[in-house]
Parts: structure tokens; C-alpha cells; sequence
């Protein structure tokens, strides 16, 4: 047996304390299967040690929470016995290594977490930041070849591996990929954030469960072979990145989804039939996490022979196999005598199962290899002795902001060179950020399984739930900038704006799941943040009433020593009660009324606007900026207000105000979409806390939407918005979008042209 | 009057297919997998989208091996309809059922958005409620769906008016910004000289319902309908919205 030395337990991402506690759990030496076996379920990537003292702060409970955060996928009631299964999860390791399949195989594992609840995936999104494509603010600062140049064209291979990847995936997978969000910056040049989202619905009484319940009871590995792929895929996501970050190449899975389609019609299948106790994906750390929790679970143990697992690969050792993440594959605990049902589903699908094993009394893991004890564990304390820190935390310095006055006179300097909010407004549209994304979203299938209400590139998609009159809305937002500046206000920020995109389409928002994608967590400045993070989310929850029902945390976002922003994405998940009630973000008809919900500040200093036009550079605002001052109580009456239109259809359309202000939502509504040109509208502004012209087109204040409606209802409108901040501030109609402040004309453009700039933008900096 | 909607591993459309002809065309379906080598019992048969056997090799290449196959050669030359819808046009290619084949599209990426489509002959099964000249919009979601063939084979389609669908813009022109794939001459779907074997790459079964953009893929269907009725003497009786 190898002896276990200081090095090998450095190589396997233990500390030398925790090594310690390994031989105290053990009570001797581990094999070195027993320490991989550790070192994945230790890794940060399982084992959530730097976090779980943190998120257990957040909401996880309510009404229609069925279950959880804790199992492979969280699950909501959307009534009529009907469920909706959904988790995002974070795959940015491996696709920052090999973009295409690290995107692709983080599809992968999000669709296997839903069908593994026994949800039939229904949607999918996907959460991504990148690096700048091209030099924005600063013309010739990059010549030809130049490092900067490299790192551009770099970017540029992560955006389209990434979207080709998960194009590659959901779509024969056969799943509609509807939304999320595509963000450049700075600070996600050679970091890049993929977090994938997925949801599925399943009947209230057909949810499956990870649990190896039932002593006696068969355990059988099915779906695709074991090969030596992905390998410390776990242990590789929680470390950072450096030179020789490429080398990891190898550790990154390959994906097939074609085999994952078998998969889930085969489970599906398999779990009608009622010969299935409990089933598990085999996602990080493969079989060593699956056996490991689904006996963890149920409070029993499991025998494995390794002999007889599939594998596509020959003389694979037993730490190879208990380590392998090759994709594809679950875990399943057959109902005792009734294996041979389950296999014949599978063999109808050609794909394996087979029984490896049975579920046992006692609470250890004992794993087998041609007749050899490789491995004999207690798995309750694997998990529950997990290690936990208490990291320390500590703001930094800017948090008491001496330099916010200053940065506000520079910023009001800057603002005061621009004097064209015409010129500002055609190049915010064009800017990375606000542009249209289709050039990404068109390369997904957004409308297989035909129950896409709203197609991507609305604030929210929507899907209709065919077995009832309801629909689903659904987002994904984050914003790196608001939390590097202020965590406990952005996260809010975050929130608040996820629930209303999904209030713009008529939905109630009901439940959340978060990934929270941050740098070391071993530096007390990001601990920090993590920490206000969580604080802010769990307030804001509290807030929309809307429980975390699962979330994935992804740490150490680092390469060569530069960390990415702290980047909480939020999934938020919205039931429309009556589908033919849901509203769309486009204004629609010559004479319709456009008004306000909501107040305008001045919010400018950590905006799109102060980026783009006042050219700050991202270390920039966060030292100096002040991120827009959120009232939640405000917030939640927007949302009912706009809400309770919607339910009383009186709205031909609303649209959230964010990235870009009050200048590009109307812009974005007056833009034509499938069956609708696009059409004018004259907007008249008021100005009574005296603010710039910029602050008032281009501010980012939150707890804004812009709704149109028939003129004839004004009246109604009126009574319905109640004591919510109310202003008529135009009318639809023409073919400019013509804005003036307090009488005075500011903007006055063809409509035509704003979308030709903002339809374009992307593709063109993808070609320069 | 009875459809069926084949079953390949791999096949994702299979579920649309069958929620149209159940919900929306009102007619008893069956799921046929792929296995099964009796089609007896079927008017028409919808070999649907989706990724059968991955598409690895090439879109179709290994779907034609598949047991029904045989099954749906035979279907055809008995004058039963065959209906190919995207994975499915290419998988009748493939086979030989259709002339020309499916390449990669021009632009190399995956495409899925509404296009428009000009009904180039009304005169067949699937076109018959319709009007040469019609303007339908239709969504299209394929990385392989730019249609090829040799000089002979195009003009013998032509001649034969073959050519069922074009690409075209908003008001019915042949255009190339039109042509989403690079298909030759624009072409969306063909059928074969019989008039009972059609392949188009955009999905009819997506365009069905107001609220997901289009129902001008209904029509597709309902001629479709009446074809099987007319040739079978048996009226539909048509339980759908």
C-alpha cells in the first residue's frame, strides 16, 4: 500500500489539520482511495465549508416550498398537484480550461439534478460573464498582437466556446435554453462565469429523492461507463488558476448528449414503473459523492463492488473509478426483487445497468475491487464532520467610502464633457452590456417541447405548463459591480431586480435559487463580502417572500493572483395563474398611454452610463461609486402595483428599468419583436428633484417599470396603482423616440436606427 | 384516421408532433418506436425533429438503419403519408426517399428563429388548404439545414413542382438575406414525385397556436388531414380547438 506522505496529502487539497482529522475519523492510516475519497467530499466544491455557517442565514422555507435546498434540485408547488423543480449551478472552472465542454458538460449536470427529482426538464438558462471582446474607452490603447490584444481574442474564443457548447448540449438534449444573461467586464478576462440554470415539473407525488433507503435493497450504476476522465473535476474547482492552468485540460469532462436524452427518457421511464427506492446524478466527484449522500440521506451504509461498474476504460483502479466524472451516469437504489424492471427500461434504451451493490445496516461505505477492501468509511461523518470554517472576515478599507464625495465631483465633471444624450443614448445601446444578445440566444433551440410564451430577450421568459392554465416565468440576474461595491445593497439590488423582471410579465415571483461565484474565500475581504452578500439576499427574500430553494457556491474565481467581482446570480422563479394574463415588454398601439411606477434618483455613479459614456473603468467605480439606494418597501409596492395590472389585463405592456435607465428600457419597448413592428413614442419627463439630464435618462434607480396601456383605462389604472409612485410620462406613436425634460427637447432619434446600432452591436465586435 | 409519430433515440420533436395532432388536429396518435416494423395500422406517419442517434456521424446516417425504416419505405410506396420535420427531412434524405441531402448551414452555427416560408405548390397532400403564393411564419431550429443537390435533381423538382416550400421575406420574395441556411434556390421543403412524401426543415408543429408566435403551421396539418380523409373515404371528425 502507498504510504501517505505530506505531499500527497498537499496534492489532494487537505490540509495538513484536516488530514488530521481524516486519521482521528479513521483510526489509522487511509488508503489512497480513502483519502481521494475524502479529499472530493472535502473539497470545497462538496463540502461547502467556507459557506455553510453563512447560508444557513438564508430563507429556505414557505408555502409552496416542497423541497428544500439539501437534494439534487429544490421543488416548489405551482398548484393543481403540480411541481416545478429548479437549481442554477455553477461550471466556470471548467469552462475558463475548455469552454466548449466545460459549458456543455455544466448543462449536463444541472439537467441530471432536475430529472433526477423526477421532473421532466422544461427550460433551461444559462447566467454568463466574460471578459471585454474588444478595447472600448480606449481607442489604440491595444495595438495589434499586444497582450491586451491576446487577451481580447481569448475572450472572444471563451464567448463562442461557451455558447457553442451550450447550444451543443440543451439542444439535442432537447431542452428550450430561454434566457439568462450574457455580461462583459474586466474582471472576468480569463475568469469566466458560466452558471447554468435548469427546471423541470414533476406531480407533487412523483418526486424522487437521493436516499439509499431500504436494507437489502439493490444499488445499480446506470447510464454511461466509466472512463478516467474528469478526475479531481471537484478538487480542480476549488483552487485558483495559474499558468498552468491549461495543463488541467484533462480534468475537465467530455459531454454526450445524446446518451444524457437516453438518460433522462430511461429514469423517467424507470421511476413510472415504481421499482425505484431513490436515485442520484453522479455530478462532482461521481460515484464517491453520490453513495456517499445518498446513504448520508438515509442514514444507512452501502457495499460497492467496483468490479462490476461499466467502464470504458481498461485497468482502471478503484481510486480512479470512486473519483471518475465522466458524465452521464446516476446512481439508482432499486425496490428489492424488482432490479430486473429497472434494467430492462434501461436495456430498452440501450444503455447499462447494472447491479454493483446493496444497501446495508450501519453507516459505513465499503467499497470492493476484485475482492479487496479498497475503502471502508463512515459515511455520517464523512459529512457531518466535514470541515467547517469560520473564516475570518474583514472589510475593506473603502466601505467607510472617503473617497465617495470626490468621486462624485469627478464623475459630475466627467458627466458635464457630454452635452449629446443623443449621441449617449445610440452608444449606450451599442454598448456590450445593453445590446441585444440574439446573436447568442438565436443559437439555441428556444422553443422545442413548444410551451415558450415569451421568447429570450424579454426581462423574463415565460413558459407555459401545458397539463394546466398556468405558466412560469423565470430569470437569472447578477450584477459583479453592485456587490464589489456594496455586497449588502447589491445583493439586494439583485434581488429586487430579478423578482421585478418576473413581475413584468404578470407573474408572482415564489422562489429563488442563488450561485454565489466569488474569489478565495481564504481572503478576509471576500469572506467579507460573502458574508453581506448572504445578509442582503436573505433580507430581499424576505422581502418578495420568496424562500432559496437550492443555490451552488463557487469560490476561489482566480487567476494569476486577480480575483473576479464577488458575482451573486440569483434564479428567480414566477407563476402566472392564467397564461393568456401575461404581459409582454413591447408598447403596442398608436395612442396608448406610457407611465412611470416608481421615482428616479440619482443613481448614475455605479452605472452602464458611468462606464460607457463617462469612460470609468470598472477598479474605478468600485472604489469611488455608490451603488442606487434600494427601499424595499417601495420595491414591493411597484411590484403588487404592476402585478395587479397585469392581473386585471389592463397593461399592453411593462418593462423593467435597469442597466442603461429609464432611456433604454423605453428605447428597448419601442423596438420590434416577432409579429410587431417597431413604433415611436414621445415622452415628456419631469425633473422636480432638479437632477442632470443624465441622472434622469440614464440613472439606474431601482424599483422602476414602465407600463403602456389603452388611454380609455386611464382612470382604472389610476385606482389600481393606488399610493405606489404613479407618472403619466407619455404616448405611444410615430417612428422616433423623442424625449424631452420639463418641456425641453433631449432626444429625438428613428427608432429604426436606435435598433440597427443595438441589434448589431455584438456581432460586430465579434468580427473586429 | 390514424397518425403515428416514429420514435427514434434521440428524437425530441416527438412530443410536439403528437400534442398537434392530438390537441390541435383532434386525430387519434400513436408513439411508433423505432423498433417496430408494422406501420399497418397508420394513415400517416411523422418522422419528427430532434437528434436521432445524436446526429453523430451525420444528421439521419444512422436513423435509416433503424427497423422502421423498412416499415416507412414500404408505407410510402403503398401512397401512405410520410411527413419528415427537420431531423426527420434529413433522415428521409438519408434513406433515398427524398432526393438532394442536408449540409451544414452557411452561417456554421445553429439557428433557431421564425422565418418566413413561400407555399410554392398547393397542390399537394400537406399544401392543399392552402395557396401558391402564401406567406407562412414559421420557426426553423437546425445547424444542418442547408439543402444541396446536383444540377439534374433541381431542375427534375422543379419541373415536378417538388419544390413545397422557399424561404422568403416578409412579402413573399425569394431573397437571399432571406435564406437563413444557404439551401439551394432557397429551398425549405420538398416532397417526393408522388406528391405523398414531404420533408421540410422548419417545424409546423411549432407554429400551431397563437401564443407561441404563429398558427400558420395548422394548415400544413389540416390539408394533411383531408388528404387522409379523401384518399380513405373517412371523414375526420375533428375533436381539437
Amino acid at each position: 500500500m502507498t504510504a501517505i506522505t505530506p505531499e500527497i496529502v498537499a496534492q489532494h487539497n487537505l490540509t495538513p489539520e484536516e488530514y488530521e482529522r481524516v486519521l482521528e475519523i479513521m483510526g489509522r492510516e487511509p488508503s489512497m482511495t480513502e483519502l481521494g475519497i475524502f479529499s472530493v467530499m472535502w473539497s470545497e466544491h462538496c463540502s461547502y465549508k467556507s459557506s455553510r455557517i453563512h447560508l444557513r442565514r438564508l430563507p429556505t422555507t414557505g408555502e409552496r416550498v416542497i423541497v428544500p435546498p439539501g437534494e439534487n434540485a429544490g421543488v416548489v408547488d405551482i398548484g393543481d398537484d403540480w411541481c416545478v423543480a429548479f437549481k442554477v449551478e455553477s461550471h466556470n472552472h471548467p469552462s475558463f480550461i475548455e469552454p466548449f465542454q466545460g459549458a456543455a458538460t455544466g448543462v449536463g449536470g444541472i439537467l441530471r439534478d432536475v430529472f433526477t427529482m423526477g421532473a421532466r426538464p422544461i427550460a433551461a438558462m444559462n447566467s454568463l460573464r466574460f471578459g471585454p471582446l474588444t478595447a472600448e474607452s480606449e481607442p489604440g490603447a491595444a495595438a495589434t498582437g499586444s497582450r491586451k490584444q491576446q487577451i481580447y481574442k481569448r475572450n472572444k474564443a471563451i464567448l463562442r466556446g461557451c455558447v457553442d457548447g451550450i447550444a451543443h448540449y440543451g439542444n439535442c438534449f432537447g431542452v428550450p435554453t430561454i434566457g439568462g444573461e450574457v455580461v462583459f467586464d474586466e474582471s472576468y478576462s480569463l475568469n469566466p462565469l458560466v452558471n447554468a440554470f435548469a427546471l423541470g415539473i414533476v406531480r407533487k407525488d412523483q418526486i424522487f429523492f437521493g436516499k439509499a433507503e431500504g436494507i437489502g435493497n439493490p444499488v445499480l450504476y446506470v447510464g454511461a461507463k466509466t472512463g478516467r476522465d474528469g478526475i479531481h473535476g471537484a478538487t480542480m474547482a476549488s483552487a485558483e488558476f495559474d499558468d498552468e492552468a491549461l495543463e488541467k485540460r484533462p480534468t475537465v469532462q467530455v459531454g454526450d448528449p445524446f446518451l444524457e436524452k437516453l438518460l433522462l427518457e430511461a429514469c423517467l421511464e424507470a421511476m413510472r414503473s415504481g421499482a425505484i427506492a431513490g436515485i442520484q446524478d453522479m455530478g462532482a466527484a461521481g460515484l464517491t459523492s453520490s453513495s456517499v449522500e445518498m446513504a448520508a440521506r438515509a442514514g444507512t451504509g452501502l457495499e460497492l463492488d467496483l468490479s462490476l461498474v461499466p467502464q470504458r476504460e481498461t485497468g482502471m483502479t478503484a481510486y480512479e473509478m470512486m473519483l471518475s466524472e465522466s458524465q452521464e451516469r446516476m446512481l439508482i437504489v432499486a425496490k428489492d426483487g424488482r432490479e430486473k424492471e429497472v434494467v430492462d427500461v434501461f436495456k430498452k434504451w440501450d444503455l447499462d445497468a447494472v447491479v454493483i451493490g446493496k444497501v446495508v445496516e450501519g453507516h459505513r461505505l465499503k467499497v470492493f475491487h476484485n475482492g479487496v477492501l479498497e475503502a471502508d468509511i463512515p459515511v455520517d461523518t464523512v459529512t457531518d464532520a466535514a470541515p467547517r470554517y469560520e473564516r475570518p472576515m474583514k472589510a475593506p478599507e473603502r466601505a467607510n467610502g472617503p473617497n465617495v464625495e470626490g468621486a462624485n465631483d469627478s464623475i459630475a465633471n466627467r458627466k458635464s464633457q457630454i452635452a449629446n444624450s443623443n449621441a449617449a443614448l445610440l452608444k449606450l445601446l451599442a454598448s456590450p452590456n445593453i445590446c441585444s444578445k440574439h446573436w447568442v440566444y438565436e443559437q439555441y433551440d428556444t422553443m422545442v417541447r413548444t410551451n415558450t410564451a415569451i421568447l429570450p430577450g424579454a426581462d423574463a421568459a415565460v413558459m407555459r405548463v401545458k397539463e394546466t392554465r398556468r405558466a412560469i416565468s423565470m430569470c437569472l440576474d447578477g450584477n459583479g459591480r453592485y456587490a464589489a461595491v456594496d455586497p449588502r445593497e447589491g445583493a439586494k439590488l439583485i434581488v429586487a431586480e430579478a423578482a421585478r423582471n418576473n413581475v413584468c410579465t404578470g407573474a408572482r415571483p415564489i422562489a429563488v435559487t442563488n450561485c454565489l461565484n466569488f474569489p478565495s474565500p481564504e481572503r478576509p475581504e471576500i469572506m467579507w463580502s460573502f458574508s453581506e452578500v448572504i445578509d442582503g439576499m436573505s433580507e430581499a427574500c424576505r422581502a418578495f417572500d420568496t424562500p432559496v430553494i437550492s443555490g451552488n457556491v463557487s469560490f476561489y474565481n482566480e487567476t494569476d493572483g486577480k480575483g473576479i467581482l464577488p458575482t451573486p446570480t440569483i434564479g428567480m422563479v414566477g407563476l402566472i395563474e392564467d397564461v393568456r394574463k401575461l404581459v409582454t415588454q413591447g408598447f403596442k398601439d398608436e395612442g396608448d398611454m406610457i407611465a412611470l411606477l416608481g421615482v428616479t434618483n440619482d443613481d448614475l455613479s455605479v452605472s452602464e452610463y458611468a462606464q460607457t459614456i463617462a469612460g470609468f473603468s470598472t477598479d474605478e467605480l468600485i472604489a469611488h461609486g455608490e451603488v442606487p439606494k434600494i427601499d424595499l418597501d417601495l420595491e414591493v409596492k411597484v411590484q403588487k402595483a404592476c402585478r395587479a395590472l397585469a392581473d386585471r389585463q389592463l397593461l399592453k405592456s411593462a418593462h423593467d428599468c435597469s442597466d442603461g435607465g429609464l432611456a433604454i428600457a423605453i428605447a428597448e419597448s419601442c423596438f420590434s419583436s416577432l409579429n410587431r413592428d417597431a413604433i415611436g413614442s414621445m415622452i415628456d419627463l419631469s425633473n422636480p428633484q432638479t437632477l442632470s439630464d443624465a441622472a434622469i435618462l440614464f440613472g439606474e434607480s431601482p424599483s422602476r417599470i414602465v407600463i403602456s396601456f389603452a388611454p380609455d383605462k386611464l382612470e382604472w389604472v389610476k385606482d389600481v396603482v393606488g399610493d405606489c409612485p404613479f407618472e403619466l410620462i407619455g404616448t405611444v406613436g410615430g417612428e422616433r423616440l423623442s424625449i424631452s425634460i420639463d418641456g425641453n427637447g433631449t432626444i429625438d432619434q428613428s427608432v429604426s436606427d436606435l435598433e440597427k446600432a443595438w441589434t448589431n452591436a455584438l456581432e460586430k465586435r465579434l468580427e473586429r | 384516421m390514424k397518425f403515428g409519430v416514429l420514435v427514434f433515440p434521440g428524437s425530441n420533436c416527438d412530443h410536439d408532433a403528437y400534442h398537434v395532432i392530438s390537441k390541435h388536429v383532434g386525430q387519434p396518435v400513436d408513439f411508433v418506436w423505432h423498433r417496430e416494423t408494422d406501420l399497418s395500422g397508420y394513415d400517416a406517419v411523422i418522422v419528427p425533429g430532434g437528434f436521432s442517434y445524436g446526429d453523430y456521424l451525420r444528421c439521419g446516417a444512422l436513423a435509416k438503419f433503424s427497423p422502421v425504416m423498412g416499415a416507412v419505405k414500404d408505407f410510402a410506396a403503398a401512397g401512405k403519408y410520410v411527413f419528415g420535420i427537420c431531423n426527420g427531412f434529413q433522415i428521409l434524405c438519408e434513406a433515398g426517399m427524398l432526393p438532394g441531402a442536408l449540409i451544414r448551414n452557411r452561417g456554421l452555427h445553429f439557428i433557431c428563429k421564425h422565418v418566413r416560408l413561400r407555399v410554392e405548390n398547393d397542390r399537394t397532400p400537406f399544401t392543399s388548404e392552402l395557396d401558391s403564393g402564401d406567406v407562412l411564419s414559421i420557426p426553423i431550429a437546425h445547424a444542418e439545414g442547408n439543402y444541396v443537390c446536383d444540377d439534374d435533381t433541381f431542375h427534375r423538382l422543379e419541373e415536378n413542382g417538388q419544390i413545397v416550400f422557399r424561404y422568403c421575406d416578409e412579402v413573399g420574395e425569394i431573397t437571399e438575406e432571406a435564406n437563413p441556411n444557404g439551401a439551394r434556390s432557397n429551398i425549405a421543403g420538398i416532397c417526393n414525385e408522388n406528391g405523398n412524401v414531404l420533408g421540410m426543415m422548419p417545424h409546423p408543429e411549432r407554429a400551431c397556436e397563437e401564443m407561441l408566435g404563429s398558427n400558420d403551421g395548422r394548415e400544413i396539418f389540416r390539408s394533411l388531414t383531408k388528404a387522409i380523409a379523401a384518399a380513405s373515404g373517412q371523414w375526420p371528425v375533428v375533436s381539437g380547438q
